[in-house]
């Protein structure tokens, strides 16, 4: 938060001068507070094979990250060019393949794409919408320096926690919220109603039935979905509760089956119809994807986006936005070396120290080298595997991330952060919500922000102008 | 609104009953226990029997004593049934109904798990058992007062409260049916000495020994308290007030579904023909007869209402 010279950067100020005026003590108890009210609200997740004592609490920290209207203005305006750019590929990619022609990028990484999904081919989903719902994840590495570190196009987590953090901090300290003008996050929900009912498939009639599908209470996400179903006023559903019924897929209601038409899917492609897709899969509905098909439903996010989560297909898309948009990127990538390509291995080979690799599907942190962090021996072993399938991975520079300052015992210190902001898709256009969730390294020097891995989070403000 | 929903909020609703019914016969057999030590162990057996964890119990192996019996109804993780098992029951089936509870009902649910957690997690002492059993039953109360206080009276909401009058039903009932041959006309005719404390531990178990007080004065018979339990329309917990709940809120689904079904036929059956009194005509059919038919008759019912809405496949 401090910009060189020492000088508070500006849009803390106001937060400052109210910071500085409150009792260590009291903002302690109110952290405190804060933990009592997620416990209570239930905003835990499940550690998977543990019992449900183990429901966890991700941390979180009373200081918001700020950020200023400029800076906002310029993020939303790249990250809805890169939305567009990402839905329109997904588009050639499953129809004409237009830029796999162009040579723009190399055809090998979509048929070797484990999320590739040939039935995809020819498919119009309804409204052509395949990214509902995006996550983007950026970093900043100075003033006015942003880099998108990953696109999330399958089914992005975390928007519950954007929302939560906002309603704690205003629970704890409402008077802030009068010093400071802050953008409003809290209709997201609303807006995301809105966004899946307009890309409502052409057999409904009337106003369209939305619902949430969960793999159930077990799920580590499961509060998210049963807050988002909440919020919406949208039917909670788990695969047991639809079947195809005269071509519509419907859910077992007290009065019989009622035909949905959206469904915001919380599962995996491959566990969605076990007829189509994996036949040992309970979670997901026997031929939804036939009625798919038909235009009996609409299915949010569309069933083979995550190819655009592939991190060695990320390094392609400054030239996919280039292509679908006829602009550059307004958004940096972070510089990445493609280990597919011999010379690109050969530098990384040669800079194992001081770079990042991570592999081309991993995600959540796990599974990669951090360069400057790891030791003689683990360079040594991660080159043997990096040597033995160089197509698993991709490097990227180690980038000086931002910090921003948390609440500790000792008052505020430096962790560094990123900031996944939500975007909605739909016909009528591009929505993100202002800010985002912001997720912060929670030990001192740490660069993992992944929940998963001890991260937190906290409470993202957008200023107005 | 979702059949499986449905079914989570009727369950709910049965799990926080049966909570608080526990708590109260562990209430009563304590005091029970402590008055009166030579029968301690028959009066364990018989809440055991009441609560249904009888069984469960046997199969531990353990003696009927005060410390392992309380233990067993409050924390015993092998009891389907102990207050334990039953509030996590009644919190996994918010969390899957959560979108049809408002925020105050599934914080009140969730922070009666987190302290019914906390407090048991070690085994209870005697002399801090009334507080917990206190504790129990203000958690329980919490919710019901969130829940009314909050909630819509729509289907969601009839459906909980069906649970909750299914299962208090079920538990007077019980209560009846293992404490019937106290009420047997023999043994009053005979000319015994009536036996206070027993009836007294009729009247805990549904918390209303001093409403039959106020009711029917000091006399106790056996006559009166099978009426006050049964009959008794004012009654919270008698047979005759929670098969009329029960009807009312079929009756609110039967009318917002603009649909009738066997459930709302059962139960208006189970009222006028089982519940019409008077209560000379239950003891002259037989009291025993008459009780475990209507256990049957109220546990059909839970599978009827289950069926027509449609709760599972």
């Amino acid at each position: 938060m401090h910009g060189h010279g020492g000088d508070t950067r500006t849009p803390y100020t106001e937060f400052c001068e109210w910071f500085a005026a409150e009792e260590p003590a009291r903002i302690h108890r109110k952290a405190q507070q804060a933990e009592a009210f997620f416990r209570t609200t239930g905003i835990t997740f499940n550690v998977y094979g543990e019992d449900d004592a183990d429901e966890r609490l991700i941390p979180f920290d009373v200081v918001p990250r700020i950020i200023s209207a400029s800076e906002w203005r310029r993020l939303s305006r790249g990250i809805e060019q890169r939305v567009r750019a990402l839905n329109a590929f997904l588009h050639d990619i499953y129809h004409r393949q237009e830029i796999l022609r162009a040579g723009r990028v190399p055809v090998e990484l979509i048929s070797r794409n484990e999320a590739f999904l040939p039935m995809m081919m020819g498919m119009d989903p309804p409204g052509g919408v395949y990214t509902h719902i995006t996550g983007t994840d950026i970093v900043r590495t100075g003033p006015n320096e942003f880099y998108v570190l990953e696109d999330n196009a399958r089914t992005p987590s975390g928007v519950s926690y954007m929302l939560e953090n906002r309603e704690t901090m205003l629970q704890m300290f409402p008077e802030l919220f009068a010093k400071v003008p802050v953008r409003e996050v809290g209709d997201y929900p609303i807006n995301l109603l809105r966004s899946l009912a307009a890309c409502a498939p052409p057999k409904c009639d009337g106003t369209p039935t939305v619902a949430v599908l969960t793999p159930g209470i077990h799920n580590s996400a499961y509060f998210e979905h049963s807050f988002l179903a909440d919020q919406m006023g949208a039917e909670l559903v788990e695969g047991h509760d639809l079947r195809v019924v005269n071509g519509r897929v419907a859910m077992r209601t007290t009065q019989g089956y009622t035909p949905i038409d959206v469904v915001y899917r919380r599962v995996d492609d491959d566990f969605l119809d076990p007829l189509n897709f994996r036949p040992d899969s309970m979670l997901g509905v026997p031929g939804i994807w036939d009625v798919y098909r038909a235009g009996g439903i609409t299915i949010a996010n569309a069933p083979g986006t995550g190819i655009a989560d592939d991190k060695a297909l990320y390094s392609y898309m400054p030239d996919i936005i280039e292509f679908y948009t006829g602009e550059r990127a307004l958004l940096p990538n972070v510089p990445t070396w493609r280990c597919s390509e011999t010379e690109h291995l050969k530098e990384v080979l040669d800079r194992l120290p001081e770079l990042v690799v991570k592999e081309v599907h991993g995600s959540g942190g796990y599974g990669m080298l951090v360069g400057p962090a790891a030791s003689k021996k683990e360079i040594a072993a991660f080159r043997a595997k990096l040597e033995a399938n160089p197509r698993g991975y991709i490097a990227q520079p180690t980038l000086s991330l931002s910090t921003v300052p948390i609440f500790t015992r000792a008052g505020l210190a430096p962790r560094h952060v990123d900031l996944r902001p939500f975007v909605l898709m739909s016909p009528a256009g591009v929505t993100i919500t202002p800010g985002g969730l912001t997720r912060v390294a929670m030990t001192k020097g740490s660069l993992v922000v992944n929940s998963s891995q001890g991260g937190g989070t906290k409470d993202t403000w957008v200023l107005e102008d | 609104m979702l059949g499986k929903t449905a079914g989570s909020l009727f369950w709910m609703a049965r799990y926080l009953e049966r909570s608080e019914n526990n708590a109260r016969l562990i209430d009563a057999g304590f005091r029970i226990a402590l008055t009166r030590s030579s029968t301690a162990r028959a009066e364990w057996k018989s809440i055991l029997v009441t609560a249904g964890s009888n069984q469960a119990f046997e199969a531990t192996g353990q003696e009927y004593s005060s410390a392992k019996v309380v233990d067993f109804l409050l924390r015993d993780t092998r009891n389907p049934s102990s207050i334990l098992s039953v509030v996590k029951q009644a919190r996994d089936n918010a969390r899957t109904a959560r979108t049809y509870l408002t925020r105050e009902v599934w914080e009140a649910v969730n922070t009666s798990w987190m302290t019914l957690g906390a407090l048991l997690k070690r085994q209870v002492r005697d002399d801090d058992l009334p507080d917990v059993l206190s504790a129990i039953r203000q958690q329980s109360a919490q919710v019901r007062g969130a829940f009314s206080g909050t909630m819509l009276r729509n289907d969601g909401y009839n459906f909980s409260r069906l649970g909750t009058f299914l299962e208090r039903a079920d538990n007077t009932a019980r209560i009846l049916d293992v404490k019937y041959y106290l009420l047997l006309p023999s043994v009053a005719h005979i000319g015994t000495s009536i036996d206070n404390v027993q009836w007294e531990t009729i009247l805990r178990s549904v918390s209303a020994h001093r409403a039959y007080h106020w009711l029917y004065g000091t006399e106790i018979s056996a006559l009166k308290i099978a009426e006050f339990l049964i009959l008794y329309k004012q009654m919270p917990r008698s047979l005759a007030f929670c098969a009329q709940k029960m009807q009312d809120n079929i009756g609110w689904l039967q009318r917002g579904y603009g649909e009738e079904t066997e459930a709302g036929r059962m139960v208006a059956a189970l009222h006028q023909k089982k519940l019409a009194g008077p209560i000379q005509a239950i003891f002259d059919g037989g009291l025993h007869e008459y009780i475990t038919d209507f256990l049957r008759a109220n546990a059909a019912l839970a599978q009827q209402i289950e069926r027509d809405y449609r709760f599972v496949e």
